[in-house]
């Protein structure tokens, strides 16, 4: 019985990838180890080896093929006793297959088309207005949140030579989910730093030269990472400024991944947001689309005070309409009312934002009329745009990927419970991470996230349509 | 050029003793002003400590106090080998350090009385204060915090391609802190102009260096990452001082980061409320009557004719009105504005 060969992933977000070239041909025999072919993906090319002996049979995707999707059938393996002819009635299974219970990650939500049911066009009154952030008739492109985040780094790096980035593999191995990925060639190994592992150390190595002047962006390769760092961004960059009484300050952003990224489990799946958050003299972005990771992460850049800039390894692959502009920066502290609506506000951030938008989609089928609501900036808070919309609304669902005790949701609930308790039809409701470490079963992984049938289901709750 | 290494650092620190003891009878090669700068620095900074103890038993001072008596000649002999724009950095037993990088007795003082006046409006308190000015970096209230911290900060400086070096303080209990080995590594890596200046008081809190280290020769913990260390009797200003202009020769001339191991002592307690329960007064009373770092250069002065008695006593009067100024400062700078609780959180 002839083996397939199949699309492997080559990281734990890898949903497709470029077949660059096969190393073999038709006839050649292999063994474990052999190398088969090269695969692209965005961060990397890698070699792909064979795991049987065999000979290969036929290849069923040429080399240099696009966009081939993990777990398709790439080549046939003939076991010994096999030849060409045991091909002729084998049927190569239908390509992809995803194994059960991962999600496929790639898709874009905000590219999807709305349906026709309602959907408000109406205006929030005194909600922030981001449609000015990007002047009508602006030309747009379409951008990973990866190379985003690279831009703004390049561009603010060339505007200002205090500002450098250190950080574990960022310089010579192009970035370990490839964000830095050019900036070592232009900007030379003085201005980006490979680092030892050795967070604790360097996040206080970064904060000492933001005191001293320089602008330092420290990068952890994730966030999962920093805690063991935190003193240095609790205890050092963040409270210096009150304890000097404004004589000294850290103007430093620290940036990585954070939350879960897919079937990495308990200890690199985590969210920070709701733990820095949490303090003052600290200033917590969380982007969700490349506009606003490019907008955001140049003004935290730029910003005197110490910046914790959440990125997602998920949605780093993922392409927005970034605006062509000579100095893209947006405000910090501003939510973006993503899709308005009438009947109940949603309101979340970064990848909680997909479950979000397709709730919303969800819903207008329902005729049920939610506005989505971008926090972008966790602290500070723009609870002026969340109050403004529940106030119209009077119902109001969180969505985030942290734990729900002591959450982002838990605080916008306190928040509305006392600035808008006599505009509320409904109690506010929380969808979270479910309250336990991030299990490694892809099963149970997809039961401890949020999920976009939690987000309707609380949403039809408080509109009392369940 | 080839680093000294980890095992010409242990030569190099049995040569530190002798050159030590030679120090003190090389006492002349300091002139007439360092010597009487020396003894002017260390007193004001005894004087203070003594005073700030004094007015915390009356209630003036709150929280924790962390006095710097007996110590006095490791930072003022440091001071002596670096320039203004050079940059300290130290833990939380800080009073000493910023009166030596020539900070404001009054500033110090005030913020110890947590009033308006002192160097972080009273926000900051004993162990957070911070002077731009003085190139001060704090004042930290985290056992080894100001490591990488110090190690940022000559990070900046070659980064910026300035001469200056820094001096980044720390105590033997500090010293078994990881982030101390993560900051030795990379400033070597690096090569980063520090001097990691270890004062080794014997007790970390009350816990001995010997109960505590496993190498009790602390300058010996930079060997792993091929930094030099020296040990340095830190009771000896001279000593100190000459110890210091090696060190900070070396960093500043691009060599990398160097370690001096200071051998000093602390009369009081870890901080006002610790009664030194770990250690017997006869110890204390012997270090004091044969190791007091002022004692020892008074009569120095004195031996070797470079002050009279009355000289000295002419001093000893200008620091008391020094620091009776100060404490008067530090009672009547109003406490700070209740508007004052929200500022300078962020920028």
């Amino acid at each position: 019985m002839p083996t397939e060969i199949l699309m492997p992933a080559l990281s734990p977000t890898m949903t497709e990838g470029k077949l660059a070239r096969w190393m073999v041909k038709e006839g050649d025999t292999v063994s474990s180890g052999d190398v088969l072919a090269e695969i692209e993906t965005d961060k990397a090319t890698m070699e792909v080896e064979a795991v049987d002996e065999g000979k290969i049979g036929k290849i069923l995707i040429e080399g240099d093929t696009d966009n081939v999707a993990v777990n398709t059938p790439i080549a046939v393996l003939l076991e010994e006793g096999e030849d060409a002819s045991d091909l002729d009635d084998f049927t190569p299974s239908a390509a992809p297959f995803a194994s059960e219970g991962s999600d496929d990650t790639t898709e874009d939500t905000s590219d999807k088309e709305e349906p026709a049911p309602r959907v408000s066009t109406s205006k929030t009154p005194d909600a922030y207005d981001a449609s000015g952030e990007i002047p009508e008739g602006t030309e747009m492109v379409k951008m990973t949140v990866r190379e985003a985040l690279r831009d703004a780094m390049a561009e603010e790096m060339r505007k200002d030579e205090r500002v450098f980035v250190m950080g574990e593999e960022v310089a010579e191995y192009q970035g370990a989910y490839k964000v830095t990925q050019g900036l070592l060639d232009e900007f030379g190994g003085r201005r980006v730093i490979d680092t030892p592992i050795t967070e604790h150390g360097f996040a206080g190595v970064g904060v000492g030269a933001a005191f001293h002047g320089l602008r330092p962006i420290v990068e952890f390769m994730t966030f999962n990472f920093a805690m063991q760092a935190i003193d240095q961004i609790v205890n050092s960059a963040a409270k210096t400024r009150y304890m000097s009484g404004g004589q000294m300050s850290s103007p430093i952003v620290f940036r990585g991944p954070n939350g879960a990224a897919s079937r990495v489990a308990a200890q690199h799946s985590q969210c920070y947001a709701s733990w820095y958050s949490h303090v003052p003299g600290l200033i917590v972005i969380a982007p969700h689309t490349a506009a606003d990771a490019k907008g955001l992460l140049k003004a935290a850049i730029r910003d005197p005070n110490p910046v914790i800039f959440l990125e997602n390894e998920i949605l780093y692959g993922q392409s927005f309409d970034v605006p062509v502009m000579d100095d893209f920066v947006l405000p910090i502290g501003k939510a973006k009312i993503e899709r308005p609506g009438d009947d109940v506000t949603i309101v979340s951030f970064a990848m909680g934002m997909r479950y979000a938008l397709e709730a919303a989609d969800k819903l207008a089928e329902e005729n049920i009329s939610a506005e989505v609501i971008d926090l972008r900036t966790i602290r500070p808070m723009d609870m002026e745009t969340v109050l403004a919309s529940v106030r119209k609304t009077n119902r109001c669902v969180t969505v985030e990927e942290g734990w729900p005790q002591s959450g982002i949701g838990a605080e916008i609930t306190a928040q509305i419970m006392h600035h808008a308790f006599d505009y509320l039809d409904a109690p506010v409701l929380r969808v979270s991470g479910k309250d336990v470490p991030m299990p490694y079963a892809a099963n149970l992984e997809k039961l401890a996230l949020p999920h976009t049938d939690e987000v309707v289901a609380a949403a039809k709750s408080v509109c009392y349509r369940d | 050029m080839a680093r000294q290494s980890a095992s010409r650092a242990k030569s190099s620190a049995s040569n530190a003793k002798k050159s030590t003891q030679g120090a003190k009878k090389a006492a002349p090669k300091f002139s007439k002003e360092q010597i009487q700068k020396f003894y002017y620095d260390m007193l004001l900074i005894r004087r203070f400590e003594e005073k700030a103890g004094q007015i915390y038993g009356m209630g003036l001072i709150g929280g924790f106090c962390h006095l710097y008596i007996g110590q006095e000649a490791v930072v003022v002999g440091m001071k002596s080998a670096i320039t203004d724009d050079d940059a300290v950095i130290t833990s939380y037993r800080d009073h000493g350090h910023m009166l030596a990088c020539g900070m404001d007795p009054k500033g110090v003082m005030a913020e110890l009385t947590g009033r308006e006046g002192g160097y972080s409006k009273g926000k900051g308190g004993s162990m957070h204060m911070f002077s731009k000015e003085a190139n001060f970096y704090g004042g930290h209230g985290i056992v080894g915090a100001c490591v990488p911290l110090g190690t940022g900060l000559a990070f900046s400086q070659k980064y910026q391609g300035s001469k200056d070096i820094t001096l980044c303080y720390m105590g033997d209990g500090t010293v078994n802190q990881g982030q101390v080995y993560e900051s030795f590594n990379m400033a070597e890596l690096w090569n980063l102009p520090v001097v990691y200046v270890i004062e080794n008081n014997e007790y970390a809190m009350g816990t001995s260096v010997k109960r505590s280290s496993a190498q009790t020769e602390l300058y010996k913990r930079g060997d792993s990452f091929n930094v030099p260390g020296e040990q340095v009797d830190g009771m000896d200003v001279f000593a100190v001082a000459a110890a210091g202009k090696k060190a900070v020769d070396y960093v500043r001339a691009g060599k990398g980061p160097y370690i001096l191991e200071m051998k000093t002592y602390r009369y009081r307690g870890h901080s006002m409320s610790d009664p030194a329960k770990y250690r017997s007064k006869e110890e204390v009373n012997k270090k004091r009557a044969e190791h007091d770092p002022i004692d020892h250069l008074r009569q120095t002065m004195l031996d070797d004719k470079i002050n009279t008695e009355d000289e000295l006593k002419e001093i000893d009067r200008e620091i008391k009105a020094i620091i009776a100024d100060a404490v008067e400062f530090a009672q009547n700078s109003p406490e700070p504005q209740p508007e004052e609780l929200y500022t300078d959180v962020l920028a």
